[in-house]
């Protein structure tokens, strides 16, 4: 393997352990799922697997965007950020290893509500290939949606209140509780710059007998496209504050 | 002696304040190079151009051959960095630190575990291997720190301020670590506001203030060019200010520093003025409890050519605003 892809893998790996792996980021990323599917189920048992793609994409927005939001602002303020970026890396490698850390644990607690709710709500896979791809990609540009917060801030209040401001209106906005087309035009044109959107869209697509709004290829293609440019922001905007700091 | 580290007129500007001015130094193979000077006198930024954490505004730096602008990445794999603060990981355990540092410096695999455990068992820390970094003191936390920067086996370690906020006894064992690294062959930047760190530690001394370099040489050197210069050295009581602004005025004294009740001057033919001077001193009705001619240390020398008072090197830096302001 390719070094920058084996440090990105180390960063991630050092990141689960240090940060991720905890009971109480566990227990909070299952928690708030269960939440909404428990609110939903006791109102309407028999509508919960319509809610369900939504609710699925929102585990992996909320348990990717949670840690990835603070993990760079937590590491300036205990100077342990200045250790990785003396070492022999490009910030590409490091942001993308942070970001792999995020989304690989978002990934996870994303795929632990989906196989709960397969296996309680009756649902069934389409296309598992779409499913998974769907889930890795939406996990990958939502770490880098937290990691864009973390790097702009500079206090780990102001990446939580920032990441709750982007957060919320999202679930409104890109079909989570209700059907993307159901929503006022305007709106639909708001929801269509939103990653969440597309990725709801998928799964909907791959969980509830392929009725989705939007073409699944194009969720996916728009998914790869919110990664690379949030990407390449993410890189011009640390770049600009390491120039500020140093 | 060939050169490990290369500076050319470095020069980095922060706003309206030049942090760093016109900088160019060479440290040999082997050799303990000390950046002395007072708090914010662009020691730290030095470093951090050395060490690819930032591009200097002009100038060029080579380290071990590598231009660390062009491949700070090349660079950075080239030599250990031990910043000012004692930064790895609380969550991790000091055996897990280390081999994390390896990880990303593109250590062999087989390789992880020996050199972790020789580095923690050479600085005192095997013991301790398996509990977490947040726990250790602070010694052993700088110790840690140090062990990381030397994981990859680099040739040259730049050390940021190694013994600041340390106890004695940790400080102590702080140096006779950095004397053992140069014995293995280890080239050492040390930046300190510690004149007698540096008079201690340093083959050679540069001397930096308000971010320019005043003069690099040997400690032997730096004392050869006061010389000429004679010091009294003073126990007087009470030391008044009156009495210091009549002894500026005695011909010869050139300069003079105070600490509590010691009082220092410096000057060419002062011992022939001494007559002179006691009768000043009994005058202002001082008593004067000891008088010595003494040789120059790395301090006199450091107050006379720099034209500086020892105490400017021990003002604290100010405080990190919280989160760095990154």
């Amino acid at each position: 393997m390719n070094l920058a892809l084996k440090q990105a893998y180390y960063i991630a790996r050092k990141d689960l352990k240090a940060y991720y792996l905890k009971p109480p980021l566990i227990s909070w990323g299952l928690l708030l799922p269960a939440v909404f599917f428990l609110a939903f189920y006791l109102r309407n048992p028999q509508g919960i697997s319509e809610v369900s793609p939504g609710l699925i994409g929102l585990t992996l927005l909320f348990s990717t965007t949670s840690m990835a939001a603070i993990v760079i602002t937590f590491e300036k303020r205990i100077d342990a950020l200045e250790r990785l970026l003396l070492a022999p890396l490009s910030i590409k490698t490091l942001i993308f290893g942070k970001a792999l850390g995020s989304s690989a644990f978002g990934a996870v607690m994303g795929a632990v509500v989906l196989v709960l709710s397969l296996v309680s709500f009756g649902l069934s896979v389409s296309n598992s290939v779409l499913l998974f791809l769907g889930l890795a990609l939406s996990a990958m540009v939502f770490a880098f949606m937290g990691l864009l917060i973390s790097v702009a801030v500079r206090e780990v209040f102001e990446a939580m209140t920032l990441s709750n401001f982007f957060r919320f209106p999202m679930m409104f906005l890109c079909g989570v509780f209700f059907p993307f087309e159901s929503l006022p035009k305007i709106l639909q044109v708001v929801g269509l710059f939103l990653p969440l959107t597309y990725c709801v869209d998928l799964f909907r697509f791959c969980l509830l007998n392929q009725k989705s709004f939007l073409n699944p290829y194009l969720d996916l293609a728009a998914l790869v496209a919110f990664s690379l440019i949030l990407f390449f922001v993410i890189n011009a905007t640390f770049k600009r504050r390491l120039r500020e700091q140093y | 002696m060939t050169a490990i580290v290369e500076a050319r007129h470095l020069q980095k500007t922060y706003g309206k304040i030049r942090a760093v001015d016109d900088v160019s130094f060479e440290i040999k193979e082997g050799e303990i190079f000390g950046l002395l000077g007072p708090n914010g006198a662009g020691k730290t930024t030095t470093i951090r151009m050395l060490s690819g954490l930032t591009d200097p505004d002009k100038g060029e730096a080579r380290v071990d051959g590598c231009d660390v602008v062009q491949d700070p990445v090349g660079a950075k794999q080239r030599l250990g960095v031990v910043p000012e603060s004692s930064n790895l990981y609380g969550e991790l355990t000091a055996l897990e630190n280390l081999i994390y540092m390896a990880q990303l410096y593109g250590v062999s695999k087989a390789q992880w575990n020996p050199r972790a455990e020789d580095l923690l068992k050479r600085f005192g820390l095997y013991e301790r291997k398996d509990d977490r970094f947040q726990g250790f003191s602070r010694g052993m936390k700088r110790r840690l720190t140090i062990a990381a920067a030397l994981v990859h086996q680099p040739r040259i370690v730049f050390l940021d301020e190694p013994t600041t906020g340390l106890d004695i006894m940790s400080a102590r064992g702080l140096r006779k670590t950095i004397r053992e690294l140069q014995q293995s062959s280890v080239s050492v930047l040390l930046t300190t506001h510690l004149i007698q760190e540096a008079e201690d530690l340093c083959d050679r001394i540069a001397v930096i203030v308000k971010g320019k370099i005043l003069l690099v040489d040997t400690v032997d050197g730096m004392k050869q060019r006061v010389k000429e210069t004679e010091i009294l050295e003073l126990e007087l009581e009470p030391l008044s200010e009156t009495l210091m602004n009549a002894l500026k005025t005695v011909e010869g004294v050139e300069q003079m520093t105070h600490s509590d009740s010691r009082l220092k001057l410096y000057g060419k033919t002062l011992m022939k003025k001494l007559p002179g001077i006691i009768r000043l001193i009994e005058s202002n009705h001082v008593d004067i409890a000891a008088i010595r001619s003494v040789n120059p240390s790395l301090e006199d020398a450091f107050v006379k050519l720099t034209s500086l008072e020892a105490d400017v090197m021990k003002i604290d830096k100010p405080q990190k605003p919280p989160g760095g302001g990154l």
